[in-house]
C-alpha cells in the first residue's frame, strides 16, 4: 500500500497464505463447513404443506408472491417480518461490531468463505506458501500448466455449484435441476448462475482481497462504529518491540538478563503469564529499554495473512480479523516458550495499563457495557416481537375498501346501497368457503355480488377480491343519514375461525 | 502550495494538495480498476453503435440493431393481444348470457370491460358508472332498456336514439310543452312526483292528462315498459331529477338522450366484454334474453306510439330531432 511510486495505478500483488493451524482456524473450518452446508443443501429439504403448496422447506416464490421458511409462510402484506428481520441484521451488525470488531468480515461473510475456500483449493493442488510463490515466478511450462489448469477448473465447479445452489431458492429445487440436466430452464435460471458462476469465479480466485479493500463499504463503515473497548485483532507491540531474531536477538538478550537478574524471579525480564485463550495475557514488570521482545520477526503473522498485511503495523482498514495471525504467532511462542498472545484480541482501551505491566480488564467488561447492552436489547426486542407477531397471525383476513364512486347508489324502491371491494385471504392449504355478515346497529343487509347466498369460496392460499353490497331499506336511518359505522365479519365454515374488518356507510346525507 | 513529501506517519508520498493542512496521500489505484475504466469505456462505444445513443437534431442515430423501446412495447402488446387471441375467441363463441359461467371469461371479461369502459364510456357514464343528471347510472336496478346482460350487449352495440346504427333503440317522449298548457304540465309534473309514494295514476284531474298522454308508453301502472325505453316512474331514480322543475322540464322538452353505436367500433368481442362488465356492477338482471326476436324487434324511427300528445299530431321528424344537450335537460 505505501509504495513510493509515481505510477498511478498499482498492479495487485498476489499473497499467497501459508497454512496455518490452532483454535482460530479450526473455529473457521467449521464455520465454513455449516455456512457452505446450509447454503448448498437448504434448497433440497423438503417441508410437506399439502397438495395445493409448493413442498420445498425454504423458497423464494417470486411469481407466486409467497415466501416459505418451513412452517412459516410469509405473504406479501406481511413483508414486515422481513424488514423486521432486516432491522434485526442490521442491529446485528452493530452489536458484533461493537463488541467484536469485523467479525462478521473475518468469520462469515460469503467474500471470506469462498476465498478461503478457493485458497483450500490452490494449497491442495499447487502446495503450500513457498511452492505457489516458486511456481508463480517460474516461466510457463507443462507442469506450470498443467497446475493451473487443474486449480482453475476445480475453482469453476465450486463457482457453477454456487451460482446454480442460488437458483434453487426461487423454484421447486429437483424440477429446476431436471430442466437444467435437460437443459429445459428458463433463461432467467441460466443468467443467474452464469452471473454467479462469473462472480464467484473472479471475486474468489483472483480478486479475493482486492474486493474487501477497494469494493466493499464496510471496512470504512467498521472505523466508525468500533471503538476503544471493541476487541479486536492486535499486536501487543509493547510485549513484541524491539522485535530482533537470529544472532543479534540473542546477543541483546543475554545483555538484558544480566542486567535484570539482580532484579528478582523474572523470567526474561517478565513475570510469566498466564495464557488463557480468548483473554488478553497481563505482562508486568519493567522492561529495559533494549532488551528485546517478544516478536521474532518470523513474519509467520505476515505468511499467514490472507490480505497480505502485517499487523504489527497496526489497526488498519485492510485488516478483516480473521484471527489466522493469531494462531500462527501463538504457535511460534510456544516454540520459543513464550506465553501465547503477542498478537490477540485485545481492547485498546487497555493497551496503556497493560504497557504499564497491570493486567487488562476482563473480557466480560469489555463485552457487557452499556452500548452493546443497548443494542442487544433492541435487537433482542425486536426478535421477540416478531415471534410474537407470527404466533399471533390469524389464518383468515379480511381487507375491506369501500367503493368511493359513487359513495352510494339509490335502488328503484328507494333504498340506499353502498359496495366495498373486500379481499378475502385463506392462508390454509385448501380452499375453504367464508360466509360474510354485517354487524351495526342500523338496518343493514349484505349481499355477493354474482353469488345467491353470502358465502364465498377462496382457493387454498390465495386471496378473493369480492364485491359486497350493503343495504339500507327506503326508510331506515342509515338510508337517509350520514354515515353508519358497520363491521363486516367473515366466518371459515369449516374451523369457524372468524375475522372482521371496521368501516362505515353512507347515506343519502352524505350527498 | 503543490509540494510534494513524504507523509511521515505513513510514508506515503503525498500528491501535493493541500487543504487547509489536510494532505492527500498519493496511493496507487488497483490496476483492474483503470482495466474496468477502460472496458467500461469500451462497452460504451459498442453499445453506441448497437442501440440508439445519439442525439440528433430530429431523433437520434438508429443503432445497427433496430431495437428501441417504442419497438419494444409493439412487441409486448402484440404478444399480449395474441395471448387474449383466446378469450376474445371464447366471447364470441358463447351466448352472452354464458360468460358469466365460465369463470376464466368472465374474469377476462370484466378486465377488458373496466378498461374498455374507462376508454370509451367514462366520458358520460362517469369512471364510476353513475352516471349524471341525463346519463343513466349503471350501478343501479333501473334499466331503461332492460338490464339482462342480452339487453346491455344490445345497447353498446347499436346504441340508443342515434343515427348512425339502424337497429339502434329508438323511442320518443314527445315535447308536450307544444301539446299542454303550462298549467296542465305543473299538475302533471305534481302528479307524476307523487306515484312513488304510491299514488294511482289514473286518479284525479291530472290522472286523466296521464291517462290521455303519458300512460301509452309509461303504462296504466305507469312502471314503464322496458321494451320501448319508457321509464318506471314508480321508482325512486329519476335520469332528469325529481324536482318539479326538472320535471316540468322534462315533460315540456321530451327528453332525447342519444348513446352512440359501439358495436363496429370495438367489434363484437369487446361490446360482449362491456357488457359483462356492466352486467356485474350491482344491477344486472339474470335470465335468459327475452326471446331473440324480442330483442331484435324494435321500435323503427318515428315509431312513436299511438295517442302520444293529445292533438295526435304527427311524430317528430328523425332529421329534425334536437342535440342530445338540448333535448337532455341536464340544465
Amino acid at each position: 500500500m505505501a509504495t513510493n511510486s509515481d505510477s498511478l495505478y498499482a498492479a495487485r500483488a498476489p499473497i499467497f497464505p501459508k497454512r496455518v493451524s490452532g483454535p482460530f482456524r479450526r473455529l473457521k473450518w467449521q464455520i465454513m463447513a455449516v455456512t457452505l452446508g446450509i447454503y448448498y443443501f437448504v434448497p433440497w429439504i423438503r417441508w410437506d404443506r399439502g397438495p395445493d403448496l409448493p413442498d420445498q422447506a425454504v423458497l423464494v416464490d417470486m411469481a407466486g408472491r409467497r415466501f416459505y421458511f418451513f412452517w412459516i409462510e410469509i405473504w406479501p402484506h406481511e413483508f414486515y417480518f422481513v424488514a423486521g428481520l432486516l432491522v434485526m441484521a442490521g442491529l446485528g451488525l452493530f452489536l458484533f461490531t461493537a463488541a467484536l470488531g469485523r467479525v462478521w468480515c473475518g468469520y462469515t461473510c460469503p467474500q471470506t468463505v469462498w476465498t478461503d475456500l478457493f485458497i483450500l483449493v490452490e494449497r491442495w493442488v499447487e502446495g503450500d506458501r513457498n511452492a505457489r510463490m516458486r511456481l508463480d515466478k517460474a516461466p510457463w511450462s507443462a507442469r506450470k500448466w498443467r497446475l493451473r489448469l487443474t486449480k482453475w477448473t476445480i475453482w469453476l465447479l465450486i463457482s457453477v455449484a454456487t451460482g446454480g445452489a442460488w437458483v434453487f431458492y426461487f423454484t421447486d429445487a429437483p424440477t429446476l435441476a431436471r430442466d437444467l440436466v435437460t437443459l429445459n430452464a428458463h433463461p432467467a435460471a441460466w443468467s443467474a448462475i452464469a452471473l454467479l458462476t462469473a462472480t464467484t469465479f473472479t471475486f474468489g480466485g483472483f480478486m479475493r482481497e482486492q474486493i474487501c479493500i477497494y469494493a466493499c463499504p464496510w471496512p470504512r463503515i467498521q472505523g466508525a462504529m468500533m471503538d476503544e473497548d471493541t476487541l479486536t485483532v492486535a499486536y501487543r507491540e509493547w510485549r513484541g518491540e524491539p522485535r530482533g531474531k537470529g544472532l543479534r536477538r540473542r546477543a541483546v538478550t543475554e545483555a538484558a538478563e544480566t542486567t535484570t537478574r539482580a532484579a528478582g524471579p523474572q523470567i526474561g525480564g517478565r513475570s510469566p503469564a498466564i495464557p488463557m485463550p480468548g483473554m488478553p495475557t497481563g505482562v508486568g514488570g519493567p522492561i529495559p529499554d533494549n532488551a528485546p521482545g517478544d516478536c521474532i520477526d518470523c513474519n509467520a503473522c505476515v505468511n499467514v495473512c490472507p490480505m497480505g498485511i502485517d499487523i504489527r503495523d497496526g489497526q488498519q482498514m485492510a485488516c478483516i480479523t480473521c484471527a489466522l495471525c493469531i494462531d500462527a504467532c501463538d504457535e511460534v511462542m510456544g516454540k520459543i516458550g513464550r506465553p501465547r498472545g503477542l498478537i490477540d484480541y485485545i481492547a485498546l482501551a487497555d493497551a496503556p495499563a497493560e504497557r504499564e505491566g497491570r493486567a487488562p480488564r476482563s473480557v466480560w467488561r469489555h463485552v457487557l457495557r452499556p452500548r452493546n447492552i443497548v443494542y442487544f436489547a433492541l435487537w433482542g426486542g425486536i426478535g421477540l416481537a416478531l415471534v410474537f407477531a407470527l404466533f399471533i397471525r390469524p389464518d383468515i383476513e379480511l381487507t375491506v375498501a369501500p367503493v368511493r364512486n359513487p359513495t352510494f347508489v339509490t335502488l328503484s324502491d328507494g333504498a340506499v346501497r353502498n359496495a366495498y371491494d373486500v379481499r378475502l385471504r385463506n392462508k390454509h392449504g385448501e380452499p375453504r368457503d367464508f360466509t360474510l355478515g354485517v354487524t351495526t346497529s342500523s338496518d343493514l343487509s349484505l349481499s355477493v355480488e354474482g353469488v345467491a347466498g353470502t358465502s364465498v369460496e377462496v382457493p387454498a392460499d390465495a386471496q378473493a377480491l369480492t364485491r359486497v353490497y350493503v343495504t339500507a331499506p327506503a326508510g331506515a336511518e342509515a338510508a337517509g343519514g350520514d354515515t353508519t359505522d358497520l363491521r363486516i365479519w367473515i366466518m371459515d365454515d369449516i374451523s369457524g375461525e372468524r375475522a372482521s374488518a371496521p368501516t362505515t356507510f353512507n347515506g343519502r346525507g352524505t350527498r | 502550495m503543490s509540494e510534494k513529501r513524504i507523509d511521515d506517519v505513513t510514508g506515503t508520498e503525498t500528491t501535493g494538495h493541500n487543504w487547509d493542512g489536510i494532505e492527500e496521500l498519493n496511493n496507487p489505484l488497483p490496476r483492474w480498476w483503470l482495466w474496468t475504466f477502460y472496458a467500461t469505456v469500451l462497452f460504451a462505444v459498442i453499445y453506441t453503435i448497437f442501440f440508439p445513443a445519439w442525439p440528433l437534431v430530429s431523433g437520434a442515430t438508429q443503432g445497427v440493431l433496430g431495437w428501441s423501446t417504442r419497438g419494444e412495447v409493439a412487441r409486448d402488446i402484440a404478444q399480449i393481444d395474441e395471448g387474449q387471441q383466446q378469450y376474445r375467441e371464447g366471447l364470441l363463441s358463447v351466448d352472452v348470457h354464458m360468460i358469466r359461467d365460465n369463470e376464466e371469461l368472465q374474469n377476462y371479461a370484466v378486465q377488458a370491460g373496466a378498461a374498455l369502459f374507462r376508454n370509451n364510456c367514462s366520458q358520460c357514464h362517469g369512471s364510476g358508472a353513475a352516471g349524471a343528471i341525463g346519463y343513466p347510472n349503471l350501478l343501479d336496478d333501473d334499466w331503461l332498456w332492460g338490464g339482462r346482460i342480452e339487453d346491455i350487449a344490445h345497447t353498446i352495440r347499436h346504441g340508443i336514439r342515434n343515427e348512425e346504427d339502424p337497429d339502434a333503440r329508438f323511442s320518443q317522449m314527445p315535447a308536450f310543452g307544444e301539446m299542454l298548457t303550462e298549467g296542465e304540465i305543473a299538475g302533471l309534473a305534481r302528479h307524476v312526483q307523487s306515484l312513488p309514494d304510491g299514488a294511482d295514476p289514473l286518479s284525479g284531474p291530472a290522472g286523466q292528462l296521464f291517462a290521455d298522454n303519458c300512460a301509452t308508453c309509461h303504462g296504466d301502472d305507469a312502471q314503464g315498459d322496458p321494451e320501448i325505453g319508457a321509464p318506471d316512474l314508480t321508482d325512486a331514480i329519476w335520469l332528469y331529477g325529481s324536482d318539479l322543475a326538472s320535471l316540468e322540464d322534462t315533460i315540456s322538452r321530451g327528453p332525447y338522450g342519444v348513446m352512440p353505436p359501439w358495436g363496429e367500433r370495438l367489434g363484437e368481442a369487446n361490446v360482449r366484454a362491456l357488457a359483462a362488465y356492466v352486467h356485474q356492477l350491482g344491477g344486472g338482471e339474470a335470465g335468459e334474453p327475452r326471446s331473440e326476436t324480442n330483442v331484435e324487434e324494435q321500435i323503427g324511427e318515428g315509431d312513436v306510439p299511438e295517442g302520444a300528445g293529445r292533438t295526435g299530431g304527427d311524430p317528430s321528424d328523425p332529421d329534425e330531432v334536437p342535440f342530445p344537450e338540448e333535448a337532455s335537460g341536464t340544465d
